[in-house]
């Protein structure tokens, strides 16, 4: 029954812990590994005019954050503008205006497009109307039997849709569509015109336009081409089909710029106006790319995460979450290899230490401050002093070799040794005290023993919690303690031989 | 080097990590520790119900008192200092005589009393106490140890070691003090352990540092067939500790008095398990026949007697 209960605890820990690190590691994409970079696009429309010396206003739809992309790190550059940004039926508009301007006018707009795999809330919107389709004679005509032909081949909205599109696509065109097309149009027409013929037909649907994330496609020195495909508003929600295939989805690099049969910029007081759209990509830290990303999409679960905190908390974070890490570590040592160390946890603090100094170097200022400290101990126990004056006085000595040391060498150049400040120096105060009445009651064997046993499993401890990985995983994702716990409670019900008891009792089996 | 542990197991011996787990968590009630991490609680205990314990000829509890300790110890020329709190052995001080004022400590240095002092001032600041608390120094009759070891030991008290499970002796052994032990009577401080035949009381193979030994390292003579006198007293006595107690595992340390008898030294609820190599047989087979059958087993006397019939040595020496 305890048992049962052990491992279910263990057990509902490990889901929690690995449920929290999948979600956020997929959808949030939070990187899994330190060095993971995530591709991001800088986006930039530049749009020039002549002032006519009279009030100016330019208004230019921009980009909005959909279930596909994250609009992140905006910003509006003019001088003398002022700037507006209102959302109206799916489209942003930013507007700059200005009292008065005069000659060539240069505005720019910049945002940080990134990808994502959460949809970002938007708010709930109004089911929108289907527009007037406004045939007339003949393409009312076209349009009719066009509606006729590719209802009576679909089941349903979104196979009529593709349908249609199908029709629309054709080569060469069936009358009624060439009809209603004309020669050779283009893709925007078509999509234009599948808007209306869905109206015709009741159903909800829209154009979208839009540029193509392509890092082939990229130069800065050129405008790049738009492209164009179908939204159709179908169980509450809008669905893009591609203008070419007729299926409804569309490339995830196909960023929507606005939306509907309308203008994207619109000039007031100038004339010349032209507007260039530009992309770059950037390739941008795993970590910063999904903390933007989560600053667009606002989940939760970022909100109470470590990165809220200042950065010098987050350092001082980064060092303490890895000490369940070297407990876990010591644990291991202890209860299922079963070496001796001095202290419970001495040895993780000192591994935590030499993340400071540098191994060798920490092994070597380890050794001798103990060694050191241990002799000035055996001088002072002849003063028979009472047990917390002479740990202060040892306290003390183990200050002064650490400044001397630091002093020392760093008269030679060597820069390592003044980390050695960092030394637990406590922990270490207690370790030569225990140490030298392990040495008395029981030999220095014994002693020394645990002394290189406590070494060891700082070592090791230091080894594992240096990881680059495991360190960038617990910070990252610090759920996986729950699953760090969980292993210690099986850990703490292990029952079964240590490894030093097959040694010990190796005479006994043996009979 | 290594054995495997399915070797271990069909020994029946008992690792740590399943003493802790199963033996001393499930066994031993936390709240019942006082009794016994107290070594005054414990003398106090076993006099209330009768059991032979040494002398207590004083107790410190403050720095101040330590003044008075000339006066204390005017009346005696033996005695034994040991913390209250303290645990395997550490900060025992044994003096077995005076000498020009000064004390001859058992290993045989002579200290003055100011050093004595210094000791007990170790002691109330808890160096050797559990956990590091402070603690109070108690002061006792020193042990005059019975001859029937004097061949096998070298200085120092030798004292037997009684594991009782659920008021049933499971195994024993005499920790002899050598040379290298310095008089201390603890495995671990370079004492013999020699196991103790259950059936008879008689002393069986000897460990000494891990290793087997035939012959004392000090004295040269062989350790094992010495039988140990009042062998079923010793193990009522024991078993009796079960009941005074509660404590399920336990491990009882009796010493011989030349004239007092068997004297209940200390009571220890996480005995060592290093008795196994000494009786050269797995505890965990032992303990497991007790959990089966100690439904049956109500009295004190039946208890002792299953356990002189099923636990006796498969080497004994008939």
């Amino acid at each position: 029954m305890n048992k049962l209960y052990v491992w279910g605890l263990a057990s509902l820990l490990t889901i929690i812990g690995l449920g929290l690190f999948a979600y956020k590691a997929y959808f949030l994409a939070f990187p899994i590994r330190p060095d993971t970079s995530v591709r991001v696009w800088n986006v930039e429309a530049h749009i020039s005019f002549e002032a006519k010396e009279e009030p100016a206003k330019v208004s230019i739809i921009v980009p909005m954050s959909t279930a596909r992309f994250a609009i992140t790190g905006e910003s509006f550059i003019s001088s003398g503008y002022g700037i507006l940004v209102s959302t109206e039926d799916r489209n942003r508009r930013a507007i700059w205006s200005i009292r008065k301007a005069t000659g060539k006018q240069n505005l720019y707009y910049q945002a940080t497009v990134r990808t994502v795999r959460i949809a970002v809330l938007t708010p709930e919107e109004e089911p929108p109307k289907p527009s007037e389709p406004a045939f007339q004679g003949l393409s009312l005509e076209a349009a009719t039997s066009l509606l006729q032909e590719v209802r009576a081949k679909s089941a349903d909205t979104v196979s009529m849709v593709s349908e249609l599109i199908k029709w629309l696509n054709e080569e060469p065109p069936r009358p009624p569509v060439k009809v209603l097309l004309g020669d050779q149009p283009k893709t925007e027409k078509k999509v234009e015109m599948a808007v209306r013929l869905l109206a015709q037909a009741g159903i909800v649907a829209r154009s979208v336009h839009g540029i193509r994330l392509h890092e082939e496609k990229f130069d800065f020195s050129k405008n790049i081409p738009l492209i164009h495909w179908l939204e159709v508003y179908h169980n509450k929600k809008w669905l893009s089909f591609n203008p070419m295939s007729g299926r409804p989805s569309v490339p995830g690099d196909w960023l929507g710029w606005w939306r509907g049969k309308q203008n994207p910029v619109a000039l007031e007081g100038g004339d010349k106006l032209r507007v260039r759209v530009a992309i770059s990509p950037r390739l941008e830290e795993g970590i910063i790319a999904a903390q933007e990303t989560g600053s667009v999409s606002k989940p939760l679960l970022l909100k109470f995460s470590l990165f809220s905190l200042p950065v010098s908390t987050q350092a001082v974070y980064r060092v303490l979450l890895m000490i369940p890490v070297g407990a876990f570590l010591l644990a291991i040592f202890r209860n299922i290899i079963g070496i001796k160390t001095f202290g419970t946890f001495m040895p993780v603090l000192i591994g935590l230490s030499f993340r400071e100094t540098g191994l060798g170097t920490g092994i070597i200022l380890f050794s001798i401050v103990v060694a050191m400290g241990l002799t000035i101990r055996f001088w002072l126990e002849r003063l028979k002093l009472l047990l917390v004056p002479r740990l202060t006085a040892i306290l003390t000595v183990v200050v002064l070799l650490m400044v001397a040391l630091s002093v020392f060498t760093h008269s030679l150049g060597m820069h390592r040794g003044l980390s050695v400040a960092l030394f637990p120096m406590v922990i270490l105060t207690m370790t030569i005290e225990r140490m030298s009445i392990v040495w008395e009651e029981r030999g220095p064997g014994e002693a020394l023993t645990s002394g290189l046993g406590s070494l060891l499993t700082a070592i090791a401890a230091f080894l594992v919690m240096n990881i680059k990985i495991v360190e960038h995983l617990i910070f990252v994702f610090p759920e996986l303690l729950l699953v760090l716990l969980a292993s210690t409670l099986i850990l703490g019900r292990y029952s079964g031989y240590r490894l030093m008891d097959l040694h010990r009792f190796r005479a006994v089996a043996k009979g | 080097m290594l054995v495997t542990p399915n070797r271990l197991r069909t020994r029946g011996i008992l690792g740590i990590n399943r003493r802790n787990a199963q033996y001393i968590f499930r066994y031993n009630p936390r709240r019942l520790y006082p009794l016994v991490d107290d070594k005054l609680r414990t003398k106090e205990l076993a006099i209330r119900h009768g059991i032979a314990v040494p002398d207590l000829y004083g107790v410190i509890e403050m720095e101040g008192q330590v003044k008075g300790m000339p006066q204390l110890l005017k009346a005696y020329s033996d005695f034994v200092i040991k913390p209250a709190h303290g645990s395997g052995g550490a900060g025992i001080l044994v003096v077995s005589g005076r000498l020009n004022g000064k004390f001859r400590e058992h290993g045989g240095e002579i200290i003055a009393m100011d050093e004595i002092g210094y000791h007990v001032f170790n002691i109330l600041a808890g160096l050797y106490s559990l956990g590091g608390q402070t603690d109070k120094a108690i002061i006792e009759y020193c042990v005059q140890f019975d001859p029937i070891f004097e061949s096998i030991s070298y200085r120092g008290v030798p004292d037997i070691r009684i594991i009782v499970f659920l008021g049933v002796p499971v195994m024993s052994m005499v920790r002899l003090p050598t040379h290298n032990s310095n008089g201390k009577a603890n495995l671990h401080q370079g004492a013999i352990g020699a196991g103790i035949d259950m059936a008879t009381g008689k002393t069986l193979a000897a460990v000494w540092r891990n290793q087997i030994i035939e012959e004392h390292p000090d004295t040269g003579t062989k350790i094992a067939g010495v039988k140990i006198p009042n062998w079923q007293q010793l193990l009522e006595i024991a078993a009796r500790c079960y009941e005074i107690t509660g404590l399920g595992y336990l491990g009882v340390d009796i010493v011989l008095d030349a004239e007092k008898g068997p004297l209940v030294l200390e009571l220890n609820v996480r005995p060592g398990l290093n008795i196994q190599i000494a009786n050269a047989s797995g505890l965990l087979s032992r303990l497991e026949v007790v959990e089966e059958e100690h439904g049956n087993l109500d009295d004190l006397k039946t208890r002792v007697s299953f356990a002189r019939e099923h636990f006796a040595s498969e080497k004994s020496s008939v």
